[in-house]
Protein backbone atom coordinates (compact mmCIF):
# COMPACT_ATOMS: atom_id res chain seq x y z
CA UNK A 1 0.00 0.00 0.00
CA UNK A 2 1.28 3.74 -0.52
CA UNK A 3 1.37 6.18 2.47
CA UNK A 4 1.50 9.37 3.39
CA UNK A 5 2.30 10.47 6.34
CA UNK A 6 1.26 13.71 8.26
CA UNK A 7 2.84 14.83 11.80
CA UNK A 8 1.00 17.50 13.53
CA UNK A 9 2.94 17.30 16.78
CA UNK A 10 6.50 18.69 18.05
CA UNK A 11 9.26 16.05 19.21
CA UNK A 12 9.01 14.90 22.85
CA UNK A 13 6.35 17.22 24.21
CA UNK A 14 3.81 14.66 22.24
CA UNK A 15 4.13 10.76 21.63
CA UNK A 16 2.91 11.79 17.99
CA UNK A 17 6.12 12.11 16.50
CA UNK A 18 7.45 8.71 18.28
CA UNK A 19 4.33 6.65 16.93
CA UNK A 20 4.70 7.84 13.55
CA UNK A 21 8.41 6.73 13.08
CA UNK A 22 7.86 3.21 14.47
CA UNK A 23 4.06 3.27 11.96
CA UNK A 24 6.59 4.25 9.26
CA UNK A 25 9.91 1.87 9.86
CA UNK A 26 7.00 -0.62 10.73
CA UNK A 27 5.23 -0.53 7.33
CA UNK A 28 8.50 0.24 5.04
CA UNK A 29 9.32 -3.55 6.35
CA UNK A 30 6.22 -4.84 5.72
CA UNK A 31 6.51 -3.92 2.22
CA UNK A 32 4.89 -1.18 2.12
CA UNK A 33 5.48 2.46 -0.20
CA UNK A 34 5.85 5.43 2.20
CA UNK A 35 5.11 8.58 -0.46
CA UNK A 36 5.88 11.00 1.51
CA UNK A 37 6.09 12.26 5.26
CA UNK A 38 4.55 15.78 5.91
CA UNK A 39 5.65 18.05 9.53
CA UNK A 40 2.58 20.33 10.28
CA UNK A 41 2.05 22.31 12.92
CA UNK A 42 4.93 21.80 15.68
CA UNK A 43 5.44 18.85 14.19
CA UNK A 44 7.93 21.05 12.12
CA UNK A 45 10.19 21.14 15.47
CA UNK A 46 11.10 17.51 14.39
CA UNK A 47 13.28 19.32 11.27
CA UNK A 48 15.88 21.03 13.30
CA UNK A 49 19.42 19.37 13.70
CA UNK A 50 19.79 22.17 16.79
CA UNK A 51 17.96 19.36 18.79
CA UNK A 52 20.32 17.66 21.55
CA UNK A 53 18.50 15.35 24.07
CA UNK A 54 19.67 13.85 26.60
CA UNK A 55 22.35 10.85 26.15
CA UNK A 56 19.88 8.78 27.61
CA UNK A 57 16.77 9.42 25.35
CA UNK A 58 16.08 8.75 21.83
CA UNK A 59 17.31 11.51 19.30
CA UNK A 60 13.70 11.81 17.42
CA UNK A 61 15.35 14.05 14.64
CA UNK A 62 18.55 11.69 14.21
CA UNK A 63 16.04 8.72 14.03
CA UNK A 64 14.22 10.65 11.46
CA UNK A 65 17.06 11.63 9.52
CA UNK A 66 18.61 8.30 9.81
CA UNK A 67 15.22 6.59 8.52
CA UNK A 68 15.34 8.84 5.99
CA UNK A 69 18.46 7.88 4.27
CA UNK A 70 17.96 4.44 4.70
CA UNK A 71 14.76 4.28 2.85
CA UNK A 72 15.44 7.93 0.31
CA UNK A 73 12.29 9.33 2.11
CA UNK A 74 10.81 12.50 1.17
CA UNK A 75 10.72 14.89 4.70
CA UNK A 76 8.74 17.11 4.08
CA UNK A 77 8.55 20.57 6.06
CA UNK A 78 5.77 22.94 5.78
CA UNK A 79 7.16 26.06 4.93
CA UNK A 80 4.35 28.65 6.15
CA UNK A 81 4.01 26.30 9.54
CA UNK A 82 8.42 26.42 9.42
CA UNK A 83 8.27 30.13 9.09
CA UNK A 84 6.45 30.91 11.99
CA UNK A 85 8.54 28.01 14.09
CA UNK A 86 11.80 29.63 12.82
CA UNK A 87 12.68 26.01 10.78
CA UNK A 88 14.71 27.38 7.99
CA UNK A 89 16.74 26.25 5.38
CA UNK A 90 19.08 28.28 3.02
CA UNK A 91 16.82 29.26 0.60
CA UNK A 92 14.61 29.99 3.62
CA UNK A 93 16.90 31.74 5.64
CA UNK A 94 17.89 34.25 2.18
CA UNK A 95 14.30 34.82 1.24
CA UNK A 96 13.50 36.33 5.19
CA UNK A 97 17.54 37.71 6.09
CA UNK A 98 17.97 35.32 8.31
CA UNK A 99 21.91 34.42 9.78
CA UNK A 100 21.28 30.70 10.30
CA UNK A 101 20.00 27.48 9.00
CA UNK A 102 19.08 24.46 11.47
CA UNK A 103 16.80 22.53 8.70
CA UNK A 104 18.48 18.47 9.61
CA UNK A 105 19.51 16.27 6.96
CA UNK A 106 17.17 14.33 5.08
CA UNK A 107 14.49 16.89 5.55
CA UNK A 108 13.29 20.11 3.15
CA UNK A 109 10.91 22.60 3.11
CA UNK A 110 7.84 22.84 0.72
CA UNK A 111 4.45 24.05 0.67
CA UNK A 112 1.30 22.27 2.00
CA UNK A 113 0.62 21.31 -2.16
CA UNK A 114 2.84 18.53 -0.85
CA UNK A 115 -0.08 17.12 1.95
CA UNK A 116 -2.53 17.73 -0.50
CA UNK A 117 -0.56 15.74 -3.49
CA UNK A 118 0.58 13.36 -1.14
CA UNK A 119 -3.11 12.42 -0.05
CA UNK A 120 -4.20 12.18 -3.66
CA UNK A 121 -1.45 10.08 -4.98
CA UNK A 122 -1.50 7.64 -2.24
CA UNK A 123 -4.22 4.52 -0.83
CA UNK A 124 -4.07 6.63 2.96
CA UNK A 125 -3.24 9.59 4.30
CA UNK A 126 -2.37 8.57 7.65
CA UNK A 127 -2.33 11.51 10.72
CA UNK A 128 -0.36 11.28 14.14
CA UNK A 129 -1.59 14.32 16.81
CA UNK A 130 -4.01 15.26 18.57
CA UNK B 1 -3.43 13.77 -11.55
CA UNK B 2 -6.60 13.77 -13.12
CA UNK B 3 -7.77 11.28 -10.11
CA UNK B 4 -10.89 13.03 -7.81
CA UNK B 5 -10.81 12.11 -4.33
CA UNK B 6 -13.72 12.99 -2.08
CA UNK B 7 -11.48 14.90 0.21
CA UNK B 8 -12.92 16.09 3.87
CA UNK B 9 -11.26 18.69 6.08
CA UNK B 10 -12.59 17.76 10.08
CA UNK B 11 -12.47 20.78 12.43
CA UNK B 12 -12.71 19.51 15.67
CA UNK B 13 -10.90 22.25 18.11
CA UNK B 14 -11.79 25.81 19.63
CA UNK B 15 -10.00 28.98 17.02
CA UNK B 16 -7.26 30.35 19.40
CA UNK B 17 -6.61 28.13 22.08
CA UNK B 18 -4.08 26.22 19.88
CA UNK B 19 -3.44 26.88 16.18
CA UNK B 20 -5.28 24.06 14.12
CA UNK B 21 -8.03 25.87 13.17
CA UNK B 22 -5.86 28.81 11.15
CA UNK B 23 -3.65 26.46 9.93
CA UNK B 24 -6.10 23.76 9.01
CA UNK B 25 -7.70 27.00 7.21
CA UNK B 26 -4.72 27.44 5.22
CA UNK B 27 -4.17 23.52 3.87
CA UNK B 28 -8.24 24.02 2.80
CA UNK B 29 -7.28 27.37 0.96
CA UNK B 30 -4.14 25.33 -1.01
CA UNK B 31 -6.23 22.52 -1.72
CA UNK B 32 -8.97 24.03 -3.22
CA UNK B 33 -6.31 24.17 -6.06
CA UNK B 34 -6.40 20.62 -7.02
CA UNK B 35 -9.71 20.82 -7.70
CA UNK B 36 -10.65 17.72 -5.60
CA UNK B 37 -14.13 17.12 -4.50
CA UNK B 38 -13.74 18.84 -1.19
CA UNK B 39 -16.15 19.22 2.24
CA UNK B 40 -15.41 20.98 5.29
CA UNK B 41 -16.85 19.08 8.10
CA UNK B 42 -17.23 21.29 11.79
CA UNK B 43 -17.49 19.13 14.84
CA UNK B 44 -16.98 19.01 18.68
CA UNK B 45 -14.92 22.62 19.95
CA UNK B 46 -14.90 22.91 16.29
CA UNK B 47 -18.12 25.12 15.40
CA UNK B 48 -16.60 27.78 17.34
CA UNK B 49 -14.48 28.55 14.68
CA UNK B 50 -17.46 29.39 12.76
CA UNK B 51 -19.35 31.75 15.07
CA UNK B 52 -19.69 35.43 13.75
CA UNK B 53 -18.65 38.32 15.77
CA UNK B 54 -15.26 36.85 17.09
CA UNK B 55 -13.06 39.84 18.65
CA UNK B 56 -9.47 38.61 19.38
CA UNK B 57 -7.77 42.70 20.01
CA UNK B 58 -8.24 41.67 23.35
CA UNK B 59 -6.19 38.81 23.12
CA UNK B 60 -3.77 40.18 20.63
CA UNK B 61 -4.32 37.58 18.09
CA UNK B 62 -5.47 37.98 14.40
CA UNK B 63 -8.95 36.92 13.46
CA UNK B 64 -9.06 35.13 11.14
CA UNK B 65 -12.35 34.03 11.14
CA UNK B 66 -13.34 36.72 8.04
CA UNK B 67 -11.18 33.61 5.90
CA UNK B 68 -13.92 31.60 6.44
CA UNK B 69 -16.47 33.79 3.83
CA UNK B 70 -14.31 33.38 1.29
CA UNK B 71 -14.43 29.53 1.03
CA UNK B 72 -16.94 30.02 -1.25
CA UNK B 73 -15.01 31.66 -3.95
CA UNK B 74 -13.06 28.94 -3.51
CA UNK B 75 -15.72 26.52 -5.02
CA UNK B 76 -16.28 24.99 -1.11
CA UNK B 77 -19.76 23.99 -1.82
CA UNK B 78 -20.22 22.10 1.31
CA UNK B 79 -19.89 23.08 4.79
CA UNK B 80 -21.68 20.23 7.33
CA UNK B 81 -21.96 21.77 10.97
CA UNK B 82 -22.88 19.06 13.53
CA UNK B 83 -25.81 19.91 15.11
CA UNK B 84 -25.18 17.57 18.50
CA UNK B 85 -21.65 19.69 18.69
CA UNK B 86 -24.02 23.28 18.51
CA UNK B 87 -26.64 22.19 21.23
CA UNK B 88 -24.05 21.08 23.57
CA UNK B 89 -22.48 24.26 23.56
CA UNK B 90 -26.05 26.01 23.71
CA UNK B 91 -25.29 27.47 19.82
CA UNK B 92 -27.66 27.35 17.06
CA UNK B 93 -27.44 28.42 13.33
CA UNK B 94 -27.92 32.23 14.20
CA UNK B 95 -24.84 31.96 16.32
CA UNK B 96 -22.29 30.85 13.04
CA UNK B 97 -21.65 33.51 9.96
CA UNK B 98 -23.82 33.51 7.23
CA UNK B 99 -21.63 31.28 4.56
CA UNK B 100 -22.89 31.81 0.94
CA UNK B 101 -21.62 30.32 -2.47
CA UNK B 102 -22.48 31.12 -6.06
CA UNK B 103 -23.83 28.32 -8.60
CA UNK B 104 -22.22 28.98 -11.57
CA UNK B 105 -25.05 26.20 -13.01
CA UNK B 106 -27.94 28.65 -11.92
CA UNK B 107 -27.15 31.81 -12.61
CA UNK B 108 -25.09 32.47 -10.14
CA UNK B 109 -27.84 31.94 -7.40
CA UNK B 110 -26.33 32.50 -4.24
CA UNK B 111 -26.82 29.95 -1.99
CA UNK B 112 -26.12 28.46 1.33
CA UNK B 113 -22.55 26.93 2.16
CA UNK B 114 -23.19 25.87 5.71
CA UNK B 115 -25.51 22.43 6.15
CA UNK B 116 -26.69 21.23 9.54
CA UNK B 117 -26.53 17.63 9.94
CA UNK B 118 -27.11 15.68 12.99
CA UNK B 119 -24.49 13.33 14.48
CA UNK B 120 -25.78 9.90 12.95
CA UNK B 121 -25.59 11.85 9.31
CA UNK B 122 -22.20 13.20 9.96
CA UNK B 123 -20.97 9.21 10.55
CA UNK B 124 -22.16 8.31 7.39
CA UNK B 125 -20.67 11.55 5.68
CA UNK B 126 -17.59 10.69 7.12
CA UNK B 127 -17.82 7.03 6.33
CA UNK B 128 -18.33 8.22 2.44
CA UNK B 129 -14.69 10.33 2.07
CA UNK B 130 -11.72 8.92 0.77
CA UNK B 131 -9.70 11.67 2.20
CA UNK B 132 -9.68 12.91 6.12
CA UNK B 133 -8.08 15.57 6.90
CA UNK B 134 -8.50 15.88 10.84
CA UNK B 135 -7.56 18.58 12.70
Amino acid sequence: MKLTIQVNEGPYQHQASDSAYWFTKTALEKGHEIFRVFFYHDGVNNGTRLTTPPQDDRNIVKRWSELGEQHSLDLVVCVAAAQRRGVVDEGEAKRNGKDATNIAPGFRISGLGQLVEGAIQSDRLVVFGD
Amino acid sequence: MSETKKFMYVNRKAPYGTIYAWESLEVVLIGAAFEQDVSVAFIDDGVFQLTKDQDTKEAGMKNFSPTYSALGDYEIKKIYVEKESLEERGLSLDDLQHLTWEDEDEDYAEKDLIQLVTRAEMADILAGQDVLFNF
